[in-house]
């Protein structure tokens, strides 16, 4: 129900659409233009990926805040007695979509614009990497997105609480989709050991959002 | 909506705060409130800015925390539980809790179903509110701030709360609107539910109110004896 109304949301003011996404492919293409080496480009690919994804995240995190903030929406949410971890899930869910749809986006970018090759071995790491990395994100930014939503400056304040946590899904995504897309003579099972790390961490997060969403959320 | 039995076979008042004291960072925005309201009544909050109006509201919203005295709503204790008060208060606050880019159908029908409320009541809610037909479809960020108001109070209404906790709910509205919204007040009312209005409009909430109560540093300073009127012939708007 709550992933519903934020999609629905999303959908009607089309900001997702029309300025993320734009956002995160011009960000891929300022990539482009300051490494300006096909080579250099192709073998960094999958951390510029990533990094795109995660500054783009930011923006939509505060997107998904600004919802329930605007008009107090968030009281009402509060007080409607919907447990604050079906409120978490279903705000992590809707995030989860819209990422995945980023994702899909920049990856193509990257094979178009640096020339990034991706092997059909590589397939089924690539979507189970990228689904555990994306939820974990997706549970972080909510969570503390919930935090940062009732503090003044939450703009300003979101990416320095949220960058140093999401660290470990940037280097572990990046090494798996290192190795799904084969870069730099990389195998594709090297990739599986940092998907555990990212299932570990997805899993952390996850449970500790269930539990800390209500109490943080509140005045 | 039924009161709430005690073991004695008494009454358990719907609002009972005894010298409640709330504070929110480091300033007491409720510094020994004592308020009591039974079912049926509807209570004129009044008060300066920054008197406490608010800030009561939202504590009979279990949304702020009691830090002493006694204070329950609905027979639940809001110093000791006080999210489980959210299924039986419904608020209305300074701001609507609506979301602009969704439609009036939209915000009530999400309302509802968080509340497990039916489409006729969905329907009903809005019918009675005078935003259903075409302004139904219309995105709450073209709407008017009357129509934004009667689309939270359909909000509302929809919740089936025992509590209503208006903070200014004639803000914004037209004479014609506040007729509307005081109708629904009283109807509520009548029907069996507890309303809290925190309000600047003397003139109106005297004639609405089966009680005033003035607040005035987060204490209640004047607080008139409850009266018996009945909703449906006696004073008041009825």
């Amino acid at each position: 129900m709550i992933a519903a109304k934020d999609l629905r949301i999303e959908r009607r003011s089309r900001i997702a659409t029309n300025q993320v996404l734009p956002f995160a492919v011009v960000t891929m293409v300022l990539f482009a233009f300051a490494l300006d080496s096909e080579s250099v480009l192709a073998r960094v690919a999958p951390g510029l990926v990533w990094l795109a994804v995660l500054l783009s995240m930011l923006v939509l995190v505060q997107r998904a805040a600004a919802l329930e903030t605007e008009d107090q929406a968030l009281d009402a949410l509060r007080i409607s007695g919907v447990d604050p971890a079906a409120v978490f899930w279903g705000k992590s869910a809707a995030l989860v979509l819209q990422l995945l749809i980023l994702e899909a986006v920049l990856v193509a970018a990257a094979v178009i614009l640096y020339r990034a090759d991706v092997p059909a071995s590589g397939i089924v790491l690539l979507v189970t990497s990228m689904g555990t990395a994306t939820a974990g994100l997706a549970f972080v930014g909510t969570l503390y997105g919930g935090l940062a939503a009732g503090i003044a400056g939450r703009e300003t304040l979101l990416p320095l609480l949220v960058l140093p946590v999401a660290a470990p899904v940037l280097i572990g995504a990046t090494r798996a989709l290192e190795a799904a897309l084969g870069t730099g003579g990389a195998v594709t099972s090297e990739g599986w050991p940092w998907v555990g790390l990212l299932a570990v961490f997805t899993v952390t997060f996850g449970v500790a959002g269930s539990l800390a969403y209500g109490p943080l959320t509140e005045d | 909506m039924n009161e709430t039995d005690r073991s004695d076979g008494g009454l358990t008042p719907v609002v009972d705060l005894d010298d409640v004291v709330a504070v929110v960072g480091s300033f007491p925005v409720l510094a020994g409130a004592t308020l009591r309201a039974d079912t049926g009544d509807i209570v004129a909050v009044r008060g300066a800015n920054g008197a406490g109006k608010s800030s009561l509201l939202r504590l009979c919203a279990g949304l702020l925390a009691v830090t002493r005295g006694r204070a329950s709503v609905c027979g639940i204790d809001l110093v000791t539980d006080r999210r489980a008060v959210a299924s039986a208060v419904g608020l209305l606050g300074h701001s609507n809790g609506l979301y602009a880019d969704l439609s009036v159908a939209e915000n009530i029908e999400f309302r509802a179903a968080l509340v497990g409320a039916q489409p006729h009541e969905v329907r009903a809610a809005m019918r009675r509110l005078q935003v259903d037909g075409r302004l139904g479809d219309v995105a709450v960020r073209r709407l008017s701030a009357g129509q934004r108001r009667r689309t939270a109070l359909a909000c509302l209404m929809v919740r089936r709360a025992r509590l209503w906790l208006l903070d200014e709910p004639h803000a914004g509205l037209d004479t014609a609107g506040r007729d509307i919204i005081d109708e629904v007040i009283t109807e509520a009312a009548r029907a069996g539910a507890t309303v809290l209005v925190a309000t600047h409009e003397l003139e109106r909430s005297a004639r609405l109110a089966t009680r005033t109560v003035e607040i005035r540093g987060g204490q209640i300073v004047n607080a008139d004896p409850p009266t018996t009127r009945d909703h449906g012939d006696g004073g008041g708007r009825s």
